[in-house]
């Protein structure tokens, strides 16, 4: 804190009486638990945070409380937390000395650690596949890239082949190969322009310029069009019981996409929901599913589908859906309730987003029939119903999503059924 | 809008910025106050976010009032785009001087095209004229629902809100000599980019607590019972205990009382409730919710709990 120029920062304002010198002091110190605490507080925050306590002054305690949070909290879901540390820390001034110098060694050791991310690949590598026998690693991906180059047998092989059935040396060929699997999904037309000399709207500026350039002539007229984009992409992924090795190598697959793209949000359910894009941003996939595994609570447990749905409907549908958001669900619908409340809600998340589709990897088997109460309760909202048990499947994803996207038609329900249906192979 | 405006000074304390909102008629908790008293001191954009009906808007028109300052209001949308929201070349005099421009003889390229993009031709929205305000007040510039915008006009907006100025291509930048007072809201339709909320001072208006919400209806609503504005504020806090899709705002809860009161009830019963329900909840699913079984315990529940 000696760097800063307490009078710099403060001003001509009239300090409240304090021990000169600590109250800086203090809220960097209070700045760095916050942050280990795992709220984000950038270094500029520590500056304004000062301004602020100073500007408030420490007479009135829910003042400075209130003062503070504003400064450093950024999220509604941060106020909690701030508010234990905070009152865990300003609790008593003799106090606090000797909780920083006890809190300190503690906090570095906290953040020494979060460079040092050995456990969770070595734990997302026990529980994903056992350790193999076969040479070092190098190697194989040697024989990947050649595979994908030059032979296609394995590769063809794999692509086929139900993600339940492979040994677990497949299994980490499929996943490399899933790393690179894109889903682009179709772009919309948004409401900016750029400029085109094709575009139907006059751009006037751009034409004025041109008009003042080329005075006395004639000036040709130039254009805008409406520029295109992306969607939003939301995942609703199953991780109950009866999804579990399909939901493993789903998470690589989101793993993929969630890096490769913008406004790709992705929520876990068994019986609870958790939204863990903020874990998948992760480069590392490794880390990546480590911290997914940290957050998820009911992994491979029970499905409460109409539960999660109901919880995502109200507590997330408005804050991930807007501008024109495609749902992927990803689950075989086979639903511990047996459907209660199901409908209701799929009806609402069918008619909150864009596009709704339907990955379940029970589709794969021919004779597939819709007789799960769950299953049926949830057919008739979906635009598209599609396997997901290969890696063929997944490719195929790919291309029915880019395919034109369902139009007006939609709305209609009986409209859905039957085309929901003529997707599922028979 | 021609008035002379004469701005008063910001308040010195927290108490003083209470007492301010307050002669606006906003019953403000201690924390949003102590958030508004920090944007004024510190110069710092206030980022208020929170449920709809919360009275996000209403703190940017109460500041107006009671600061003495003009209210330039720019309600986001998607696709907005700097000609709505910063400035816009007048096209038209753009034309008409570069026909003068030939018809005189007067014809030096370079020159004209430096002549038509000046300030003289420029047409000032909201954000340019909060920041180069025509009568030299700095006004309060409310940036509503930014949610509803997409990223492009967020990152446009980090400029404005860090710096306080604009860039203009074909004249720079143009920074506020006195920087407006900026309030940003959002009802989280979407997530705000960081780098937003890092420049302001955050703030989440939640749902008063049954104290305040009855002194914002008696302000609010000065011609309701004391009797019925007690019933109103209690029901409307027992709704949202209930697993609702969308809890009334405090907007709900004033217009519900002026209905009230339009339809000369002096109290509650169940059967006025199922008449003016629509008033308070806004989906079909949450009306359903409350059968006449429910209203009845909630009119029996809010009674009670004012008898308390």
């Amino acid at each position: 804190m000696t760097g800063i120029d307490r009078q710099a920062l403060v001003g001509a304002s009239p300090v409240h009486a304090l021990p000169k010198g600590r109250l800086p002091e203090n809220v960097l110190h209070f700045v760095r638990i916050l942050r280990a605490a795992g709220v984000p507080v950038g270094p500029a925050k520590v500056v304004d945070a000062i301004s602020a306590a100073e500007a408030v002054g420490v007479a009135n305690r829910t003042d400075f409380k209130a003062a503070l949070a504003a400064v450093l909290c950024t999220r509604r879901e941060h106020l909690d937390l701030y508010d234990q540390a905070f009152d865990l820390y300003w609790r008593n001034p003799r106090l606090l000395e000797k909780m920083v110098a006890a809190m300190l060694p503690q906090v570095q050791g906290r953040t020494g650690e979060e460079h040092r991310p050995p456990d969770a690949p070595a734990r997302i590598a026990q529980a994903m596949a056992p350790p193999r026998e076969d040479g070092p690693r190098r190697d194989d991906e040697d024989e990947v890239t050649l595979d994908a180059a030059f032979t296609f047998s394995p590769r063809e092989v794999l692509q086929g082949r139900d993600f339940a059935s492979m040994t677990a040396d497949e299994l980490a060929q499929v996943k490399r190969m899933i790393a690179r699997l894109r889903l682009p999904l179709p772009q919309l037309p948004v409401r900016r322009t750029r400029a085109d000399d094709r575009g139907a709207r006059i751009d006037l500026r751009a034409t004025l310029r041109r008009a003042a350039g080329a005075a006395g002539g004639a000036a040709p007229l130039a254009f805008r069009t409406r520029t295109r984009r992306s969607p939003p992409l939301v995942v609703l992924c199953d991780i109950s019981g009866s999804m579990d090795r399909y939901s493993r190598m789903m998470l690589h697959f989101l793993h993929a996409i969630t890096n490769d793209r913008h406004r790709v949000h992705v929520l876990l359910f068994g019986t609870r929901l958790t939204n863990v894009t903020r874990h998948l941003k992760h480069r590392d996939v490794d880390i990546a599913l480590g911290r997914v595994t940290g957050a998820v609570e009911d992994w491979a447990g029970g499905t409460r589908i109409g539960a999660s749905l109901a919880d995502f409907n109200r507590h997330w549908s408005r804050r991930l859906l807007g501008q024109n958001a495609v749902v992927l669900l990803i689950s075989d619908g086979l639903d511990a309730e047996a459907g209660a409340g199901l409908d209701h809600e799929m009806e609402r998340l069918s008619k909150s987003c864009r596009r709704l589709v339907w990955l379940n990897p029970l589709l794969r088997y021919a004779d597939f029939e819709a007789r799960p109460a769950g299953i049926r309760a949830m057919l008739p909202w979906v635009d598209d119903f599609l396997p997901v048990h290969s890696l063929a499947s997944l490719e195929a994803l790919a291309a029915v999503l880019n395919r034109s996207a369902p139009g007006g038609a939609r709305r209609d329900p009986g409209h859905r059924r039957s085309q929901a249906r003529t997707l599922a192979p028979r | 809008m021609n008035a002379p405006m004469t701005p008063h000074p910001p308040p010195a304390t927290v108490d003083a910025t209470l007492d301010l909102l307050a002669r606006g008629d906003y019953v403000a908790d201690r924390r949003l106050a102590t958030a508004v008293y920090l944007s004024l001191k510190l110069g710092r954009p206030l980022f208020l976010e929170g449920e709809a009906g919360t009275g996000k808007t209403e703190i940017a028109k109460v500041l107006a009032a009671t600061l003495g300052r003009r209210l330039v209001r720019l309600q986001c949308y998607e696709g907005l785009d700097t000609a709505s929201a910063v400035y816009e070349w007048n096209y038209p005099r753009q034309m008409i001087e570069i026909r003068l421009a030939e018809a005189q003889g007067r014809v030096v390229r370079d020159e004209l095209a430096h002549d038509i993009f000046t300030t003289r031709f420029l047409m000032k929205r909201p954000i340019l004229e909060a920041l180069a305000p025509h009568d030299g007040v700095a006004p309060v510039l409310l940036i509503d629902e930014l949610d509803r915008t997409d990223e492009p006009f967020e990152a446009f907006l980090l400029e404005v809100l860090a710096e306080n100025q604009v860039t203009i291509p074909e004249i720079g930048p143009i920074r506020a000599v006195e920087p407006p007072i900026v309030v940003v809201t959002s009802n989280r339709t979407r997530e705000i980019h960081d780098a937003i909320k890092r420049r302001c001072l955050y703030h989440w208006v939640d749902y008063p607590d049954a104290a305040r919400e009855l002194a914002i209806v008696r302000r609010k609503c000065p011609k309701a019972p004391e009797s019925l504005a007690r019933e109103v504020v209690a029901f409307t806090q027992k709704l949202r205990t209930m697993d609702l899709f969308k809890s009334p705002g405090v907007a709900e809860t004033l217009d519900w009382a002026e209905a009230l009161i339009a339809l000369d009830r002096i109290a509650l019963d169940p059967a006025t409730v199922a008449d003016t329900i629509g008033v308070l909840l806004k989906y079909q699913d949450d009306v359903g919710a409350i059968t006449p079984e429910v209203a009845g315990k909630l009119v029996a529940e809010a009674r009670e709990g004012i008898r308390l």
